[in-house]
């Protein structure tokens, strides 16, 4: 029997401005530890938002959330927030790395907060994830000083320092060029396979999805295969 | 909670628009330096003005008015006792000026608590004779040494010496403007003529000069036992008793309880002087009022930086939000960076204010009617400093309050997806 690492129950949402507009209809599926899903689908399709409800940020649905076999529906700004600390690490499609911090210094920021280790011990830490990544000599650069390519990395390694449950991604791919997009789902894949990571990932790259080890597809929001 | 992220955090996002930070607590300084040299100059010159006049005047002083008298002889007849009586054209008697019991009375004020110091004084009315024409005047008998600690007699003595009306015999201290008149210099001797006639030979000791020229040209001082030989009146005439108290507000009751103990009229300072605290409590207010108005314009710069910044910094605020730190924690982060706007600029606003207060109390100012007066006055009470401390952080934290809360009310979603 697999661990149960995310299960949406049922969730369903709606925009209402201007009009109310169904975005996603009875979304039901759970994830296993260790798989590495992909959710495809056309643009508009709902799987961002979908997304975002997984990952907590979006309280304004109906349905329930599970992570980690944990309720999430319900709770608090405060409390899902030090969930999204402890339990999630999340890739952008941009990078969004804090401009005004070093690249070591964003990739501490999430562990510093949850403090569960020592300064010291959250600095060896990033620089563990760092070098898996291949990009430790970028440390104390500044974030806004880096390439691309390279700022998706520091963002998977800020994703990757708390030892999340799971990781979400939406189009992390997606603003990058070819040898970069095939560079970041070899970390990914790697990090399924060999340290056995549970991987959430939005994408409209038919290719990355193909190669990933589960496909979720979506067309106007409704799961339509799994 | 991690205070020393939220500290690093901040720390950060100052550092990172160092400019802009910069403008933001030079205003905060600004206006706090402008709010205490506003305040302590403005003080210092109320205590120069108040200081004029109260510093020479007794808080409470005892004397006999000449008045008709309250128990005119028809109320002791018998016969008349239940009536009502009235007496029309009634004079002031011969009654005399001098206080009965000084002797005593004195030795009472001095063992009251509340006293600070007594000083005895008499006061004659006298011509000052010129070659052909008479000066009037008033030589005030004072004892100089009291006069000197309760009342800074030696600070109006401008030239001369102050003690010296008590160690030389049949000496006198002019008034600036009755010398002049009189052209007597020090060392020369002036003739008075009392108004029983009697002529004295007064040596000139030194000038005397109030701030007040009215004042200047009537009064002059000598020593008590100079001003009783003049009026011919034994040791124990005196005509005032003035009482200086530790504490000047409580001088009405004070009066009001001398009146009645001693049978003596009594005079308190705030009835005698009632004008000068309005136009202190005036000068005051206006000062506080435009050091308010100073900081309250620094606190909208603050305001539109701070908003500024979140709007700069969405982002960050979006990313912070979506790797776990809470609304409360970026509300901390940006209330944080408001306040040490406030605080920092706040403090070399409190430093730049003493400079200014130092420059202000360090430039001439040399007037006839002032003698001790050589620089513009200023108060460094720390009262101002603490109250420019204090507003400086009450207003920047205001400032912060609305930025920090809309900060920490952004929706990370709308943000990272509106890409």
């Amino acid at each position: 029997m697999q661990q149960t690492i995310l299960e949406a129950r049922h969730i369903q949402k709606q925009f209402h401005d201007p009009v109310t507009v169904q975005v996603l209809t009875d979304i039901t599926f759970s994830v296993n530890k260790g798989e590495f899903v992909s959710v495809i689908g056309k643009s508009g399709c709902g799987k961002s938002t979908l997304l975002y409800i997984l990952s907590t940020m979006d309280t304004d649905y109906t349905g329930e959330l599970l992570i980690d076999q944990e309720l999430m529906t319900g709770q608090s700004d405060a409390q899902l927030a030090h969930i999204r600390n402890e339990k999630i690490g999340f890739v952008f499609q941009f990078h969004y790395l804090l401009n005004e911090f070093t690249v070591l210094r964003n990739v501490m920021l999430p562990g510093l907060k949850l403090a569960r280790y020592s300064e010291q011990e959250v600095e060896h830490r990033a620089l563990e994830r760092l070098k898996m990544l291949g990009i430790e000599h970028l440390a104390t650069k500044e974030a806004y000083r880096i390439s691309g390519g390279e700022k998706q990395r520091v963002a998977i390694a800020r994703a990757l320092i708390n030892d999340p449950h799971i990781i979400m991604g939406d189009e992390p791919t997606g603003n990058l060029d070819t040898k970069n997009s095939e560079h970041v789902f070899e970390i990914f894949h790697e990090l399924a396979e060999v340290h056995n990571q549970t991987l959430l990932i939005v994408t409209h790259d038919q290719g990355f999805a193909e190669r990933s080890g589960r496909i979720i597809e979506m067309e106007d929001g409704r799961i339509i295969r799994h | 909670m991690n205070v020393k992220l939220i500290f690093g955090i901040a720390r950060s996002l100052l550092l990172a628009r160092l400019g802009q930070t910069l403008v933001a607590a030079i205003g905060v300084a600004f206006s706090i330096a402008m709010f205490v040299t506003l305040l302590g100059f403005m003080n210092g010159l109320n205590d120069l003005l108040d200081g004029l006049i109260l510093n020479r005047t007794p808080h409470v002083r005892l004397y006999n008015e000449i008045k008709p008298s309250e128990d005119q002889p028809i109320n002791s007849a018998s016969g008349y006792k239940d009536s009502y009586n009235f007496i029309s054209s009634v004079k002031s008697g011969i009654s005399r000026q001098e206080i009965y019991n000084s002797g005593p009375i004195t030795e009472a004020l001095k063992n009251d608590p509340r006293v600070l110091g007594v000083a005895p004084k008499l006061t004659a009315q006298v011509f000052f004779n010129e070659g052909t024409i008479d000066i009037t005047g008033v030589i005030n008998g004072v004892d100089v040494e009291e006069e000197m600690r309760l009342f800074k007699f030696r600070d109006y003595v401008t030239a001369g010496s102050a003690i010296d009306a008590k160690n030389i015999a049949n000496s006198i201290v002019l008034g600036k403007g009755l010398a002049e008149i009189l052209a007597a210099d020090i060392g020369d001797v002036v003739q008075v003529t009392t108004v029983q006639g009697e002529r004295f030979p007064l040596k000139v000791v030194g000038y005397f000069q109030s701030g007040i020229q009215e004042i200047d040209k009537v009064q002059s001082y000598a020593s008590i036992v100079t001003t009783q030989k003049l009026l011919g009146k034994p040791a124990n005439y005196i005509t005032d008793i003035q009482v200086k108290l530790n504490d000047l507000n409580m001088a009405p009751a004070v009066a009001k309880e001398y009146e009645q103990k001693f049978g003596i009229d009594a005079e308190d300072i705030q009835t005698a002087n009632s004008q000068f605290e309005t136009g202190s409590n005036v000068r005051s207010i206006i000062s506080y009022a435009v050091g308010i108005t100073l900081l309250v314009v620094a606190g909208f710069g603050i305001f539109n930086i701070l908003n500024m910044m979140i709007y700069e910094k969405m982002d960050s605020i979006a990313i912070l939000k979506a790797t776990g730190f809470s609304g409360r924690d970026v509300n901390r982060i940006f209330l944080l960076i408001a306040l040490s706007i406030g605080f920092f600029g706040g403090v070399v606003g409190l430093i730049a204010g003493f400079g200014f207060s130092v420059i202000i109390d360090n430039i001439p100012f040399n007037t006839a009617a002032l003698p001790t007066i050589k620089t513009y006055p200023v108060n460094y009470s720390p009262i101002f400093y603490f109250i420019g401390g204090v507003f400086s952080i009450i207003t920047t934290y205001l400032a912060g309050f609305f930025p920090a809360r809309k900060a920490s009310k952004i929706d990370p979603v709308e943000i990272i997806r509106g890409k």
